[in-house]
């Protein structure tokens, strides 16, 4: 078992054609995910890395019986993307496109309620079940198969923990990145959810930055509905109030969204927090084959 | 990006907001003809796209033209918070009766606008929002319905606005509204709104921020963005997709990934040291991209040595290798460089660097940080 993406997953490349496209479609097929056809309007019937190209996303799935699709186009085309593969009932949609309007993603948002899609993203690395299938740009080599679900906002910087973790021997059962904006389409609260209903999930780690209140709603889901404990790591201590540090979200307004603030929050919710991130691998040890029990 | 006041307020009065009838100026003896054809008493006030200039004395009242050009004298030469004033707003003075504040924002929990309004305008709202959140009231925004009547008729009643006022009010509230969503808006501000003395309502400040994801597609708002806000290394940084932010420590940092940069500047920042700046090179960063970051920071006097610390995803760890080469190829750095790079293509960035004279890599960011840490403070 794992979450989002398994076996079953068989995928669709929305902008299969392009740069980041075409090396990732390679990289995805080289770790052995099912990807079954590609879209590029205009390029229908052409091959990428032997993956049949599509004009549309709905001709994709009616061909191929693709389940789940990863968007590589452009920011602008990010929003139409997104409710082409909706339209075509896609179940899980990851938007790796970044720059997307915060105002596209919240029509996208609205529109996306009440269908059965689910997005992760966009601005993000995509989801990766280790040994069986990825779904994503992040490097394969780095998972291996495990107990630890791993949630983040941030790309490169989950690699890194993951990595860390796997140089400790500890395996993953999936990481989800979220992504950087500030209106995504699954949160924290989802994916924990997800994970604690999860069989192979024994530990989560929670990897937040600062912006918003994201990991304080995750606090308190966790301390109210978690058995399985959770180890968490907040990015940008060290950055100023005002200043945008890169990803859209990732901003301390008027005092909100400190990462003092979220680390307060999620120990006060019985989370392990590390202060360095080379603690985590021994945090997640410590709490690897102990019997779950509420976090509070 | 931010806009200044006087920016703001020309895309408020488009929608059909009321505002103050004035005009923007650099020159103390131009502020004094806009005096002189508004007539009456004016407020010039500085325009800097910082918070708190009325309380370091950037808003004046000026009762004649020759008052004006003084206050414009005064202001145009001050600096606030570190930003020189080169503008002044020129504006007839309102009689102010009550200070109300409205403003819109995405709600990002609910990935929704969201309007609020208070009868405590004209401070800081951020304080009424932590001291008082019961004297700001809100409402969700459809994006699919948009602003509605009953929006409106909440907002104006939870003000305590005279019948009188509400359909004057829901006109603004619909244009901040459709403002907003039109120019693609993080924030938009009205603050204060004010009720004047003869009961009409009126926009005395306004401040709107623009999503810079959506600006591409806004070419005539980002053709506001003003050169002299930014400084030259923050503006080559933008024009080169580089995601940089200056800080005031001796330690360059160039990471790929926010999330990443922001750890790894928290952790030069726990052993002791203190970052030059932020700067994300983003995803799938090029040879070329790699190059000006470097020139960004190593521009920097300040810097005494460099941390680059990349994880290869859609980033290539041989492409960020190339660029670090071609930017030292025929001249030294001038500094310590420390690299920790793992990820797609490691290896071959490994080959690359390890040919560099004074590029130290490293494999783990903790040694690496560590490693910079120590080499910046040497000669200090």
């Amino acid at each position: 078992m794992a979450i989002l993406v398994d076996h079953h997953t068989r995928l669709v490349v929305q902008g299969i054609t392009g740069r980041e496209g075409t090396f990732h479609t390679q990289q995805m097929l080289a770790y052995g995910t099912q990807v079954v056809a590609g879209v590029t309007p205009g390029k229908g019937g052409q091959q990428v890395h032997g993956v049949p190209v599509f004009d549309t996303v709905r001709q994709a799935v009616a061909e191929t019986g693709a389940n789940a699709s990863i968007i590589f186009v452009p920011a602008r085309g990010a929003a139409d993307a997104i409710l082409e593969a909706a339209d075509a009932e896609v179940a899980l949609v990851v938007c790796i496109s970044e720059g997307v309007p915060t105002l596209d993603m919240v029509r996208v948002r609205r529109a996306l309620r009440g269908s059965g899609t689910r997005l992760v993203g966009p601005n993000c690395p995509g989801v990766i079940t280790p040994g069986v299938a990825k779904v994503g740009i992040m490097p394969g080599h780095i998972h291996v198969p495990g107990p630890v679900g791993v949630v983040s906002r941030s790309g490169t910087l989950t690699y890194e923990v993951v990595y860390a973790l796997t140089q400790a021997g500890i395996g993953q059962s999936t990481c989800v990145g979220i992504g950087g904006d500030p209106v995504l389409g699954t949160g924290f609260v989802d994916v924990l959810e997800l994970f604690e209903d999860d069989p192979q999930t024994e530990v989560v780690v929670l990897i937040g930055e600062i912006g918003g209140s994201d990991e304080e709603r995750a606090a308190t889901f966790i301390h109210s509905r978690m058995r399985k404990p959770v180890v968490a790591f907040v990015a940008g201590r060290s950055a100023p109030a005002g200043k945008r540090m890169g990803h859209a979200g990732a901003i301390i307004d008027g005092g909100a969204g400190t990462a003092e603030g979220k680390m307060e929050a999620l120990r006060a919710a019985g989370v392990a927090v590390a202060e360095m991130l080379g603690e985590i691998p021994g945090l997640v040890r410590e709490r690897l084959g102990q019997p779950g029990g509420p976090n509070s | 990006m931010k806009l200044h006041e006087f920016q703001s307020k020309a895309i408020l009065a488009r929608y059909g907001i009321p505002i103050p009838r004035g005009e923007v100026t650099d020159t103390p003896a131009e502020a004094a003809g806009i005096a002189e054809r508004l007539g009456g008493r004016v407020a010039v006030k500085a325009q800097v796209l910082v918070g708190g200039r009325g309380k370091a004395g950037g808003i004046r009242l000026a009762a004649s033209p020759r008052e004006a050009a003084e206050a414009a004298a005064a202001i145009l030469g001050m600096t606030i918070r570190g930003l020189p004033v080169g503008r002044v707003l020129v504006e007839e003075a309102a009689e102010v009766e009550r200070e109300l504040y409205l403003g819109l924002t995405v709600d990002r929990a609910i990935g929704r606008v969201r309007a609020m309004a208070s009868a405590e305008g004209g401070v800081d709202i951020e304080e009424v929002a932590h001291a008082r959140p019961d004297r700001i009231g809100s409402v969700a925004i459809d994006p699919f319905l948009g602003f509605r009547d009953y929006h409106a008729r909440y907002l104006a009643s939870f003000l305590g606005l005279p019948a009188s006022l509400w359909v004057p009010f829901s006109g603004i509230a619909q244009g901040l509204s459709a403002a907003f969503a039109e120019s693609d808006a993080s924030l938009a501000e009205i603050n204060p709104l004010v009720v004047t003395r003869d009961g009409t309502l009126l926009a005395l400040d306004a401040k709107i921020n623009l999503d810079d994801n959506a600006l591409p597609r806004q070419p005539e708002l980002a053709a506001l963005r003003n050169a002299d806000e930014e400084s030259p290394a923050e503006a080559r940084a933008r024009l080169a997709g580089l995601s940089y932010v200056p800080l005031e420590g001796t330690i360059g940092c160039m990471v790929n990934g926010a999330g990443l940069a922001m750890a790894t500047l928290d952790a030069v920042k726990a052993l002791g040291g203190m970052p030059a700046n932020f700067l994300d090179v983003g995803g799938g960063a090029r040879a070329e991209r790699i190059q000006t970051a470097l020139d960004l920071i190593l521009s920097d006097p300040r810097v005494r040595a460099v941390l680059i610390n990349i994880f290869g995803g859609i980033t290539r760890c041989d492409e960020v290798a190339r660029g670090v080469a071609e930017a030292f190829s025929g001249r030294s750095p001038g500094v310590p460089v420390v690299v920790r790079l793992v990820g797609t293509n490691e290896a071959e960035a490994r080959d690359i660097l390890g040919q560099l004279e004074g590029v130290r890599v490293q494999r783990s960011l903790e040694e690496a940080a560590r490693l910079a840490v120590s080499l910046a403070g040497v000669g200090v």
